[in-house]
C-alpha cells in the first residue's frame, strides 16, 4: 500500500530533510519525489511505501500534519487509493 | 501509476471546491426488537442500536483521516418505529423516540432517522396513535427525524393522511416555537419514499433490508460548479459531458468510502447516493451551479431546464462509477442549506411555484422552506398534496419539509445555524384549500401504475 504525502507552503530549508526524517523514523519508505519552488512558494508531493509503517496510518497522518504546523507548512498524508479511485476506471 | 495533475485535481476538489462525502449513514433492523411493553420495546432499541452501531463514528473518523476527505455526517436510520413496536399509547412511542435519542448521544452521531409510518394507503389504529405523538417527539429530542410516506405511485395518495400532516407540522412548529420551529426541521412527508436513503430527515431502514447495511451520500455541488465556470461558454452536450466525468470522479470517492465503512464495520454495503447536497457554506450550493450554466439568478425562466440537464448528467456519471446505486440519488434544492437559493428567495427571484416545478425534474423535493407562522393548516396540506402529487404521476420520490416559523412573517429571516442553515419567510398563495382537502379518503393511483 502506498500513499501520497503533500506539503505546500513557504520555501524553507530542510522542508524535504523533516519529512523524509519522520518517514524514516516510522518505516515509511520513499519511493517517488516531485517537488516545485514558484517565487517563495514550496509543493511537493510524496509518493511512500506505508506496508512496514511501525505505527498506524491515522496516526502518520497526524503526525505529518503537526510536523506542518510546526513549520508554517500544510503536510497532508493521504491513501493513495483515493487517487486512484477517483482517476482510474 | 498516478500522476501529479490527477493528485493536484484531487486535492484542489477538496480544499477548494468543498467536496466531502455528506453522509455515511448505517441502516439497523429493529424488527426483532418488538415488544407489547414499551418501556422494554426503549430499551431494546436502544441496546440494539448502541451495540450495532458502536464503531461507527470511530470507523467514519479513521477513513476520514487516512483517505483525506471529510466525512460530515455518521447517521442512523433504523426501521420505522410505527412497525416495529407493539399495541403502544402515543406515550409508548415516545418512549421510543427518547430511547433512539439517547442511543444518538451515547453513539455521538449527528441524526437518526427513522421514527417514521408508512401509511400511502391507510393507517392502522396503531399509526394514528403514532402520527399524533410525532410533533411531541420532534419537540423532546434533539436527533431524533422522523418521516411519513402519505403516497405511492402504486396505491395513489391517502388524502386522510395528508389532512393529519398540517397539523402535525404546525404543532410542531408551535412545540419548537423558542428554537425557531425547528422541530419542522426534522420532519419530512414523501410520496414513494425509498428504503435505502441515507440522507435526513428523510432516512429509514426498510423492512425489505437485510440485518444492518452501510450507506454513502455524496456530496460535491461545489466541484461541479467550478467545473462549468471552468469550461466556459460551451454548448448543452459539452455541459453534460463536463457535469457526467465531475460525477463519476465524485462518486467513485463516495464508492470507496461506502466500501471501506462496509468492510471495517462487518456491514454489508448497501447503496451509494448520488446526490448534490449543498450546505449554506460559499460555494457549495446547487443554485450557483445553474447560475454558472448560464443564468442570472436561480429561479429565472430556464431554471427548470437547467436543473434537469444537471440531475440527469449527474446519474448518468455516477451510476458507473458505483456497484450499487439508490436512495435518493439527484440534486437537492432545499432553500435554507443553500446559499444561492437563500439570495434567490431573498431577491424575489425564486418562488415557491417555480421550487415546485424544479422537483419536478430532481430529487427531492420542497425543502427546508420557511413560511409564515400563521399558514392554516389546511395550506399546508394542500401544498404537500401538490408536491406529493408530482411525485405519483411522475413515478419519482418528492417530500415536503416545510416549516411555517412561529410568528413569524413574510420576508423575515429564520436562522436555524449549522448545516440546517438560514431562510427568509417566503411568500405563499393565501386562498384557501380547505374544503378540497376535507373531502377525505384517497386519491386514485395514476393509469401508469398498471404495468403488469
Amino acid at each position: 500500500m502506498k500513499a501520497v504525502i503533500t506539503v505546500t507552503g513557504k520555501d524553507a530549508v530542510g522542508i524535504i530533510a523533516k519529512v523524509a526524517n519522520t518517514c524514516s523514523e516510522h518505516c515509511a519508505n520513499i519511493v517517488d519525489i516531485s517537488q516545485s519552488v514558484l517565487s517563495d512558494y514550496f509543493a511537493m508531493i510524496m509518493l511512500v511505501d506505508i506496508d512496514k509503517l511501525n505505527i498506524p496510518f491515522a496516526n502518520f497522518v497526524d503526525i505529518l500534519a503537526e510536523l506542518g504546523k510546526k513549520s508554517g507548512l500544510v503536510i497532508q498524508a493521504m491513501h493513495e487509493d483515493i487517487f486512484s479511485a477517483m482517476h482510474t476506471i | 501509476m498516478l500522476n501529479t495533475a490527477d493528485i493536484l485535481e484531487t486535492i484542489s476538489m477538496i480544499r477548494e471546491e468543498n467536496l466531502d462525502i455528506r453522509t455515511i449513514t448505517m441502516g439497523i433492523s429493529l424488527l426483532d426488537c418488538a415488544s407489547e411493553d414499551a418501556d422494554r420495546f426503549a430499551d431494546k432499541i436502544y441496546d440494539k442500536i448502541t451495540k450495532t452501531a458502536e464503531k461507527l463514528v470511530i470507523t467514519g473518523e479513521n477513513i476520514e483521516k487516512e483517505y483525506g476527505i471529510p466525512i460530515i455526517n455518521k447517521r442512523v436510520a433504523v426501521t420505522p418505529i410505527s412497525l416495529c413496536g407493539g399495541n403502544f399509547s402515543p406515550e409508548g412511542y415516545l418512549k421510543a423516540a427518547k430511547a433512539l435519542d439517547r442511543a444518538a448521544k451515547t453513539l455521538g452521531i449527528n441524526f437518526i432517522g427513522g421514527f417514521g409510518a408508512l401509511v400511502h394507503k391507510g393507517m392502522t389504529k396503531k399509526d394514528e396513535a403514532f402520527l399524533s405523538i410525532i410533533p411531541q417527539a420532534l419537540a423532546e429530542t434533539d436527533f431524533v427525524c422522523s418521516s411519513v410516506n402519505v403516497a405511492t405511485t402504486k396505491a395513489g395518495i391517502n388524502m386522510d393522511a395528508v389532512a393529519k400532516m398540517g397539523d402535525i407540522i404546525k404543532e410542531a412548529a408551535y412545540l419548537t416555537r423558542d428554537k425557531e420551529s425547528i422541530g419542522c426541521a426534522k420532519f419530512v412527508v414523501f410520496a414513494n419514499v425509498p428504503e435505502d436513503n441515507p440522507f435526513m430527515a428523510g432516512a429509514f431502514h426498510g423492512v425489505g433490508e437485510g440485518e444492518a447495511v452501510v450507506s454513502v451520500g455524496v456530496s460535491g455541488p461545489g466541484v461541479v460548479a467550478s467545473a462549468i465556470k471552468r469550461a466556459g461558454h460551451c454548448n448543452f452536450s459539452e455541459l453534460a459531458d463536463i457535469i457526467k466525468k465531475t460525477a463519476f470522479k465524485i462518486t467513485r470517492v463516495g464508492q470507496l468510502v461506502a466500501f471501506e465503512a462496509s468492510r471495517r464495520l462487518g456491514v454489508p454495503f448497501g447503496i451509494v447516493d448520488l446526490s448534490l447536497a449543498p450546505t449554506p457554506a460559499i460555494g457549495d450550493s446547487v443554485a450557483h451551479i445553474l447560475e454558472n450554466m448560464g443564468l442570472e439568478r436561480c429561479g429565472a425562466h430556464g431554471t427548470t431546464a437547467a436543473l434537469a440537464l444537471l440531475n440527469d448528467a449527474v446519474k448518468k456519471g455516477g451510476v458507473m462509477a458505483s456497484s450499487h446505486v439508490g436512495g435518493l440519488s439527484g440534486a437537492f434544492i432545499p432553500v435554507s442549506e443553500d446559499a444561492g437559493m437563500i439570495d434567490a428567495v431573498s431577491c424575489g427571484a425564486l418562488s415557491i411555484e417555480k421550487l415546485e416545478a424544479m422537483t419536478a425534474v430532481c430529487s427531492v423535493g420542497l425543502d427546508m422552506i420557511v413560511i409564515p407562522g400563521d399558514t392554516p393548516a389546511e395550506v399546508i396540506c394542500g401544498i404537500i398534496a401538490d408536491e406529493i402529487s408530482i411525485g405519483v404521476a411522475n413515478t419519482k420520490t418528492t417530500a415536503v419539509r416545510v416549516i411555517p416559523a412561529y410568528g413569524k412573517k413574510e420576508g423575515e429571516i429564520v436562522n436555524f445555524g449549522g448545516l440546517l442553515g438560514y431562510a427568509p419567510v417566503i411568500k405563499l398563495n393565501e386562498n384557501s384549500p380547505a374544503e378540497f382537502i376535507s373531502r377525505g379518503g384517497r386519491i386514485p393511483a395514476p393509469i401508469h401504475s398498471l404495468k403488469n
